[in-house]
């Protein structure tokens, strides 16, 4: 191949390894000090995988709570509609369609984390299984060669190995800005929750807050929440009257609305 | 020859089989230097799938350095230009 990607990427890491490797004056000394290197590598790796393992852990914790709510509101509503109370049909509907959109952002961040967290798994088993090699590897040389005899087997043991920790170093990195990013809208959704946003619709009203607003314009809140309490209306009216009657009080909804 | 898929590990693939994988590189490196977003993924789709394909997976005992570098299966084109503009973004 001429100068391509992969040839221009693979004398990056090269150059990183040779680094290492121009350090020592006793080529051996590299031996240790890289294994010293990858030792640190693996329990970063871990550390990385353990944080978006927790991360996961958390954003899972939160569709669960959403997908309880969205429930818990849904019957609230029938409640509701039963007893004659719209509004408070209403606002339960309303804040149903808030916990369903907040579901809907979730799914796909726990997704994500999740095939980060895979793929971290996997990288970090090559890794310890390359640094248990190169622990072997290690001890043959430092027994059987002179510094100038150790010298190539050196290089190529530490070449591999420096590339594989860059490889595993960028999986970590690929984790943690999708971690990071993940992090700080699982803490403004915690607040939201914090906040009684997607609680009981009986309970008393707090104030609105912006980020619920939002969510609901950005759903087509009013629009949903009118043609769902139409549809329980409609539900709960229909064993005991035509069907034309349950339409009707829909509509009137809509217009006082 | 070996190659590294990173993310993924190293192959070894056989010497004869390099042309026509210089055709996929180089197409690849056409699709990053135009910005061409919707090239580089299938084009990095068919240079990963023939490195696949043609070479077999370099045991874990094995530690050698790769004469060639293939960026991950969903690197995006802002990944390998970091990756390609400086050095100092290989960690380890």
């Amino acid at each position: 191949m001429t100068m391509g990607i992969a040839r221009r990427l693979a004398l990056l890491f090269r150059v990183k390894a040779n680094k290492a490797l121009d350090r020592a004056e006793d080529p051996r000394e590299v031996l240790d000090y890289s294994y010293e290197r990858q030792v640190e590598m693996l329990a970063k790796v871990r550390r990385g995988l353990a944080d978006v393992a927790t991360s996961r852990k958390r954003v899972e914790l939160q569709i669960r709570l959403a997908r309880q709510a969205a429930d818990r509101l849904q019957q609230q509503a029938s409640h509701a509609v039963e007893l004659g109370k719209d509004e408070l049909a209403r606002e339960a509907l309303t804040r149903r369609s808030a916990a369903l959109a907040q579901i809907d952002q979730l799914q796909p961040q726990a997704d994500a984390l999740k095939s980060e967290e895979d793929k971290l798994t996997v990288a970090s088993q090559r890794l310890q299984e390359k640094v248990e090699a190169f622990r072997t590897r290690k001890e043959t040389i430092k027994a059987t060669y002179t510094a100038a005899e150790a010298q190539s087997k050196i290089g190529e043991a530490v070449s591999g190995i420096s590339e594989e920790m860059g490889d595993v170093g960028l999986a970590m990195q690929r984790a943690e800005d999708k971690t990071a990013q993940m992090a700080s809208r699982a803490q403004a959704l915690d607040e939201l929750m914090a906040s009684g946003a997607l609680d009981d619709a009986s309970l008393p009203l707090g104030q609105r807050d912006d980020i619920q607003a939002a969510l609901e314009a950005a759903k087509g809140g009013e629009a949903t929440v009118e043609g769902q309490l139409a549809q329980l209306k409609a539900q709960i009216a229909a064993p005991q009257a035509p069907a034309q009657l349950a339409t009707g009080e829909g509509t009137q909804q809509e217009k006082e609305a | 020859m070996i190659i590294r898929i990173l993310g993924e590990g190293q192959y070894e693939v056989d010497d004869s089989r390099v042309d026509e994988l210089n055709v996929l590189d180089t197409q690849l490196q056409e699709a990053v230097e135009e910005g061409d977003a919707d090239l580089l993924g299938p084009v990095l789709a068919a240079l990963l799938t023939a490195v696949r394909e043609r070479g077999a997976p370099v045991a874990a005992e094995v530690l050698v350095p790769s004469e060639l570098v293939l960026p991950a299966p969903d690197a995006s084109l802002s990944e390998i230009r970091a990756m390609l503009s400086d050095d100092g973004l290989i960690p380890g």
